[in-house]
C-alpha cells in the first residue's frame, strides 16, 4: 500500500515525541489501544492555569498512520485550549492525512487519546480541588464526618 | 548494491536467467499446442513438455508420469484434497442418502431409484444397500482428513470446503517451535482417515516438518499422505520415495521459475493414487487436469528444477551462513527480539523475527528500501495478526511485531549487512517512539495493564 505524503512526513519527522512528567498535576495522560490489536497511543498534555495546552507529547506503538495521527494531534492541540482539544474529531485527521478506510481506526484512536488525556487532566484538577477543600474544612467537621 | 533490496523470497522469486533463456523460444516460434499430434509444431511442444516433466521429476525422485501440471500450487492443493476426498471418501450424509434411496427402491415408493443416486458416489447396488445398509456396506469408505493449523490457506480452505460437504477434518496443533507432534498425529488417525496433509516447509516461519517420519506413519496406517512442498522443493532435498510421499504440490515461481505454473506429484505405484478431476475437458494429464498445457511455463518450470538441482548443497550452505550472519548481527545490537519457529529445522533462507514493542507495518515503512512481509495485519480488514504465529502460541502483540525476511539465490552478503544495519537503527528509533518499550524499561508488566481492545 502506498502512503500519503503527509503520513510519510509525520512518520519520518514525528513532531513532539516524548514523555511529560505523569505526576505533575498539570499533566494529563491518555493511554489508549492495546498491544494485541497492534496499536497503543500515549498522548500527554501540560495545561496552564488558563486552560491552554502549553506542551503536548506522544509515544505510539502502531503502524505509520497511527504514528502520523498522534503526531498530527500533538501539533494541532499545542497552544490551544483544552475545550478545543476535547472537541477534536477523528474525521479531521482522516481528511488531513487522507487516510484510507482501513486506517480510519488510527484516527479514532488519536481522538480517543486526546480526549483521555484531557479527562485525566480534569480528574487530576478535580482531585486537587477536593483535597484543597478538605484542607480548608474545620478539624471538628472532619472528625464528625470521619 | 541496487535498491530496493528484495528479501521476500518466500512470497515469490525472480526468474533465473537460465529459465528465461529456456522459455524464450516457446514464447516465440515454438508456440505449438502440446496436444496437437498431427504436425511438427505440436511434436516440438510435446517434447519440451516431456523434457520438463523429467527435469522436475528428477529433482524430487519421482517418475515423469507422476507429475501432473497445474496452474499453480493452489490448484495442486485443491486437486489433492478434493480429488482424494471425492475418489476415496464417502460422508455419513452420503450413506444416509443411499439408505433412503435404497429404502424407496425396495418398497417401490421411489420410481427409477437408481437414477436418484448422485453420480459422484459411483455405481451402487441398491438391493444390496437395502439389505445390509450403506453404513455396513461402505464401512471401509472414510470421511476423515487430517491437516495442520499452520497450513497455507489453499489447503485450509479446501479442507473447509470439504467439511461443508460433510467430511470431517482434524486440524492438528503445532508445538511452540511450529512443528507437529508425531504422537498427536498418530493419535488423530482413525480407520476413517483417508488423507493426511502436512506442509513440507511453512511459508511464514520456514519450519520444516518431519516429512519422512510422517510419511512412514501414514504408510504404516494405510493413509494417503499429501504435502504442500511449495517452499521446500528446490531449496532442500526432497525425495518422494525416501519420504513416502503420495501426493505433493509444487510451484514454479517459488523456485526461480515463472508464475502461473505448478504441479502435483501423484504416486503411480505402491500405492497407485487415483483422483477425481476438478476440471473437466479434453482429458489432458491422464484425465486428472484438463486444459491446454502452458508450454512456456512448463519449460521454464523444468529449467528452474534443473537449476535448483545444480549446486543445491552449496546454496544451502551459503544461505544458512548468510541467515546466521544476519540473525547474529541483530541479536548483538538489539534486545527483546524473538525468532519465530524452530531455529534448526527451517529453510536455509527464512527468518521470521518479532521485534518486541515495534509494530510490523511501521517497521516495514521504516525500512522501505527493503522488500519484506509482516505478520501484522494492520492493513487487512480483520486487523487480526498471522494465524500461523497464533498457532505457535506467539502473543498477538508479538505477532503484530513480526517481520519475515526471505533470503534467496540472488541475495548477497552486502545486502544482508545493509539490511541488518538498517533494521537495527530503525528498531531503535521506533522503540524511542514506543510507549510500550518505555513502560517495559520502567519495569511495568504490560500484561498487568487492562488494555481496552478496540
Amino acid at each position: 500500500m502506498a502512503y500519503n505524503e503527509k503520513v510519510i512526513d509525520h512518520y519520518e519527522n514525528p513532531r513532539n515525541v516524548g514523555t511529560l512528567d505523569k505526576s505533575d498535576e498539570n499533566v494529563g495522560t491518555g493511554l489508549v489501544g492495546a498491544p494485541a490489536c497492534g496499536d497503543v497511543m500515549r498522548l500527554q498534555i501540560r495545561v496552564n492555569d488558563e486552560g491552554i495546552i502549553e506542551d503536548a507529547k506522544f509515544k505510539t506503538f502502531g503502524c505509520g498512520s497511527a504514528i502520523a495521527s498522534s503526531s498530527l494531534v500533538t501539533e494541532w492541540v499545542k497552544g490551544k485550549s483544552v475545550v478545543f482539544a476535547e472537541g477534536l474529531k477523528n474525521q479531521a485527521i482522516v481528511e488531513e492525512l487522507s487516510l484510507p478506510p482501513v486506517k480510519v481506526h488510527c484516527s479514532v484512536l488519536a481522538e480517543d487519546a486526546i480526549k483521555a488525556a484531557v479527562a485525566d487532566w480534569r480528574n487530576k484538577k478535580a482531585a486537587v480541588r477536593k483535597a484543597n477543600e478538605r484542607e480548608t474544612t474545620s478539624p471538628e467537621l472532619r472528625e464528625q464526618t470521619s | 548494491m541496487k535498491l530496493p533490496v528484495y528479501m521476500d523470497y518466500n512470497a515469490t522469486t525472480p526468474l533465473d536467467p537460465r529459465v528465461l533463456e529456456a522459455m524464450e523460444p516457446y514464447l516465440k516460434d515454438r508456440f505449438g499446442n502440446a496436444a496437437s499430434r498431427s504436425h511438427a509444431f505440436g511434436w516440438v511442444a510435446e517434447e519440451a513438455v516431456e523434457t520438463a516433466r523429467a527435469q522436475l521429476a528428477s529433482l524430487v525422485g519421482a517418475t515423469p508420469a507422476e507429475i501432473i501440471w497445474t496452474s499453480g500450487a493452489t490448484e495442486a492443493n485443491n486437486l489433492a484434497l478434493k480429488g482424494v476426498a471425492h475418489m476415496y471418501g464417502m460422508t455419513d450424509a452420503d450413506k444416509l442418502l443411499l439408505d433412503a434411496i435404497a429404502g424407496g427402491h425396495r418398497d417401490g415408493s421411489i420410481a427409477d431409484a437408481q437414477s436418484k443416486v448422485p453420480a459422484r458416489l459411483g455405481l451402487v447396488d441398491l438391493d444390496q444397500i437395502a439389505e445390509k445398509g450403506a453404513f455396513e456396506l461402505f464401512k471401509d469408505r472414510g470421511d476423515h482428513i487430517i491437516t495442520v493449523a499452520t497450513e497455507h490457506k489453499a489447503v485450509l480452505d479446501a479442507a473447509k470446503r470439504l467439511e461443508k460437504e460433510g467430511f470431517r477434518v482434524t486440524y492438528l496443533p503445532v508445538k511452540k517451535n511450529g512443528l507437529i507432534d508425531l504422537d498427536v498425529l498418530e493419535a488423530a488417525i482413525t480407520p476413517k482417515t483417508i488423507l493426511v496433509s502436512v506442509m513440507f516447509a511453512n511459508n511464514e516461519i520456514g519450519v520444516l516438518q518431519p516429512i519422512a517420519e510422517i510419511g512412514a506413519l501414514c504408510r504404516q496406517h494405510h493413509v494417503l499422505f499429501h504435502t504442500d512442498a511449495v517452499q521446500a522443493v528446490g531449496k532442500v532435498p526432497v525425495d518422494v520415495n525416501a519420504m513416502q510421499i503420495d501426493l505433493m504440490s509444487i510451484s514454479a515461481h517459488k523456485m526461480y521459475g515463472p508464475k502461473g505454473i505448478g504441479a502435483l506429484f501423484v504416486r503411480r505405484r505402491k500405492p497407485r493414487v487415483r483422483l477425481e478431476a476438478l476440471i473437466d475437458g479434453g482429458g489432458h494429464e491422464r484425465g486428472m487436469r484438463s486444459g491446454t498445457l502452458n508450454v512456456p511455463g512448463i519449460v521454464g518450470f523444468g529449467a528452474a528444477a534443473a537449476a535448483c538441482a545444480d549446486g543445491m548443497k552449496d546454496e544451502i550452505a551459503r544461505l544458512t551462513a548468510l541467515r546466521t550472519r544476519f540473525w547474529e548481527r541483530l541479536k548483538r545490537d538489539l534486545d527483546e527480539i524473538h525468532l519465530n519457529g524452530d531455529a534448526e529445522q527451517r529453510l536455509p533462507g527464512n527468518l521470521n523475527i518479532s521485534f518486541a514493542y515495534v509494530e510490523g507495518e511501521a517497521m516495514m515503512m521504516a525500512i522501505k528500501d527493503v522488500a519484506v512481509s509482516s505478520g501484522s495485519a494492520c492493513t487487512s480488514a480483520s486487523l487480526e495478526p498471522s494465524y500461523v504465529l497464533r498457532a505457535l502460541g506467539v502473543g498477538d502483540d508479538l505477532a503484530h511485531s513480526s517481520i519475515r525476511f526471505g533470503l534467496g539465490r540472488f541475495t548477497t552478503q552486502e545486502e544482508v549487512d545493509f539490511v541488518a544495519d538498517l533494521v537495527i537503527s530503525r528498531v531503535k528509533k521506533l522503540r524511542e517512539m514506543s510507549p510500550l518499550y518505555e513502560m517495559a524499561k520502567e519495569g511495568i508488566d504490560l500484561n498487568s495493564i487492562e488494555w481496552a481492545a478496540h
